[in-house]
């Protein structure tokens, strides 16, 4: 069971009356599926495909690489508090800072885009690092680093990589998915936040 | 049992930003049809979206997709009040040119142009990017979204002055938020789960 009412309420430190407590509430229906997102990757179910350590690592580190500090340490509190978390968290957070860098870059298919193709880093996990996180977690992490950082540089050995790992297609979709929403969960914050203080 | 890629061969694929009707073709098995429960139905939101080998992959994990889409679904289609369609079509555009989702930026440029009028301004935003000069209103949506869309965002006060100085009231400028993060969400998984296809 989630145990804090409404994330993104939570990380914009929204107290009602305030502009972006204002904000919200008149989209109700946007607010209320934000928050369902959110259960459906955070307390899920069904961890079959992908374990709670698994996801709040992800998003430890996916909030660490956007620097934004406050997000971030919810997350890494989150991970400490589930099984086989807290083994994980430093390593997942030295990984944030070393991993941080500016996006979006990439590569466009060979055609007139080619002038914007952009070159930038590949998350490369130091060995010690990948004894701690395993196969599984370190191909996560540098799955969402590319997402993060350089989505148009995705390709169908980026997933293999992933799958000879020990994800299955099943748990592709889901990571796919957590990454991707942490990216929008962490502007609408960043957005409202700006907004309010404007 | 290990899962597996698909081998896609994809002939002629757009290699350029486009307001056609373009395809795309899943890296990963989607949910065969015949194993739908009445869950992943109601998860689809919208049945016939079973069609799709997008939205099929996705049905794989229902929860996540269901809210996903009524997300998706309020942020542009409620528009009793705040910013107009165009406009929000607009924010999505803008994130998808700078993220490089040819596939998105096709299905939401065709919308900013039909709801707005403004063919010609919404093709230019494609054609030169994200820097294109669209009119006052306009520049101030493009660099508010491209400035969220960055990694780590860079959306500060100078982008919420400049669209209130166009016109947006609050209401309209969270509009602009929300549409440019929900394409944040939807570029990322468009673009790494498979991939365009050329128009059939």
């Amino acid at each position: 069971m989630p145990d804090t009412k409404d994330v993104i309420d939570h990380l914009l430190g929204t107290v009602p009356g305030l502009t972006a407590d204002g904000l919200r509430s008149r989209r109700p229906v946007t607010r209320e599926n934000a928050q369902k997102s959110w259960d459906a990757l955070f307390a899920p179910g069904d961890t079959s495909q992908v374990t709670l350590a698994e996801r709040f690592a992800v998003a430890a580190f996916v909030a660490a690489v956007h620097d934004d500090q406050t997000i971030a340490g919810f997350y890494t509190d989150k991970l400490d508090g589930v099984e086989n978390g807290s083994a994980l968290r430093s390593t997942v957070e030295a990984l944030g800072e070393l991993a941080a860098t500016k996006g979006p870059y990439g590569q466009y298919p060979d055609g007139p885009l080619t002038p914007e193709n952009q070159e930038g880093p590949t998350l490369v996990i130091p060995e010690a690092d990948r004894a701690v996180l395993g196969d599984r977690l370190s191909a996560a992490l540098r799955h969402a680093h590319l997402l993060v950082f350089h989505p148009r540089d995705a390709n169908p050995a980026a997933l293999q990589q992933l799958l000879s790992s020990g994800w299955s297609t099943t748990g592709v979709v889901t990571l796919s998915q957590l990454v991707s929403f942490l990216a929008f969960q962490i502007r609408v914050v960043a957005g409202l936040k700006v907004l309010a203080a404007a | 049992m290990t899962d597996t890629i698909i081998e896609t061969a994809v002939t002629n694929p757009p290699v350029a930003f486009t307001r056609e009707k373009i395809g795309w073709t899943a890296w990963l098995k989607p949910l065969p049809e015949a194993e739908f429960t009445e869950r992943h139905y109601e998860a689809l939101v919208d049945k016939a979206r079973a069609q799709s080998s997008y939205f099929a992959l996705l049905v794989r994990d229902p929860n996540i997709l269901e809210a996903r889409t009524k997300t998706d679904n309020d942020i542009f289609y409620n528009t009793k009040d705040g910013l107009p369609r165009a406009e929000r079509e607009l924010a999505a555009t803008a994130a998808s040119r700078l993220n490089g989702c040819i596939l998105c930026a096709s299905v939401h440029s065709r919308f900013a142009s039909q709801y707005s009028k403004r063919e010609d301004d919404v093709q230019k935003l494609l054609d030169e990017g994200v820097s294109a000069d669209l009119g006052e209103r306009w520049n101030a949506i493009v660099a508010a979204s491209v400035a969220l869309s960055a990694t780590p965002p860079a959306f500060g006060a100078d982008h919420v002055k400049a669209l209130r100085n166009a016109g947006l009231s609050d209401e309209e400028i969270s509009d602009v938020i929300h549409g440019a993060a929900f394409f944040n969400w939807a570029n990322r998984l468009m673009l790494s789960i498979g991939e365009p296809t050329p128009a059939a």
